[in-house]
């Protein structure tokens, strides 16, 4: 495997935009990361073991410094983005645990497969993505699309474990909820 | 509240379980409560099943859009090009 830098942007400039757009939502900054991340990958050209693919070794650069982005934008906020008031556990439960009768799980009904439901479905929940809090977001897809170790999340967001699974959980009721308000 | 009773009422930690399960192991004492609350919650029971849906949907979503229609616009491109182009002229 060689490293062919003159190729890149035809290549691969499209897709590390696409990867970046999803993650920061930001069309200038993804712009500036697929930027930085050839300016990066030029001078690490010769450190290229030819292990993965061209594609795949961009992406991790790429992958880094989406990192440092979220890291920048939570940190000092910390406690501010673990807490968001108006997306606390408590909004959904009752003081004895159980489920509020308003925010109790309803069925979205697009359990059978149909095409155009689920892309209306998707943009949904591409929204609703978009409304959490950054770190949340970080740690979300960090772990169901990147398929990230937990540890290895905590370590790169600075996140201590306990805090891990509080963000996972929270990211998760205010994504449900956001669908079950937006779509039935 | 008895224990039992804490353990059918509290759906908070009963979600909170349903995520950890998906991930990492529970302990036993995890594994039983959490059974216990699902078996008489159908709320949760329904919980379970979305929360598994909307992780695989975002994972499809972000990977069908990794190839988003409008991409990075050509004059970007043209101007990345040379850029790399100069830095790769001045090194040789």
């Amino acid at each position: 495997m060689i490293l062919d830098p003159r190729k890149w942007v035809a290549a691969h400039a499209d897709y590390l935009y696409g990867y970046a757009i999803t993650r920061v939502n930001d069309e200038e900054q993804a712009r500036d990361l697929v930027q930085e991340t050839f300016l990066a990958a030029l001078q690490r050209v010769a450190q290229f073991e030819g292990r993965s693919s061209e594609r795949t070794w961009l992406t991790s650069i790429l992958k880094n410094k989406i990192v440092d982005v979220y890291r920048k934008k939570s940190s000092g906020l910390k406690l501010v983005s673990i807490n968001e008031p108006d997306m606390e556990p408590d909004n959904f439960f009752g003081e004895d645990g159980h489920w509020l009768v308003e925010h109790g799980p309803k069925a979205f009904g697009i359990e059978r497969e149909d095409h155009l439901e689920k892309k209306e479905f998707q943009q949904i929940l591409q929204k609703c993505l978009g409304k959490l809090p950054v770190l949340w977001k970080a740690v979300f897809t960090m772990k169901h699309v990147d398929d990230e170790a937990s540890e290895a999340i905590c370590t790169e967001l600075k996140v201590t474990p306990a805090n891990f699974w509080v963000i996972i959980h929270r990211a998760k009721l205010n994504l449900r909820a956001c669908l079950q308000k937006n779509w039935i | 509240m008895s224990y039992l009773k804490r353990i059918i009422y509290n759906c908070k930690k009963a979600t909170l379980l349903i995520e950890k399960k998906e991930m990492s192991l529970l302990t036993m004492r995890e594994f039983i409560e959490l059974r216990i609350h699902l078996f008489g919650c159908s709320f949760c029971r329904l919980y379970k099943k979305q929360s598994r849906m909307i992780n695989e949907m975002v994972r499809e979503l972000f990977n069908r859009s990794a190839q988003p229609t409008p991409g990075l616009d050509d004059g970007f491109k043209k101007e990345l090009q040379e850029r790399i182009e100069n830095i790769l002229n001045d090194n040789h």
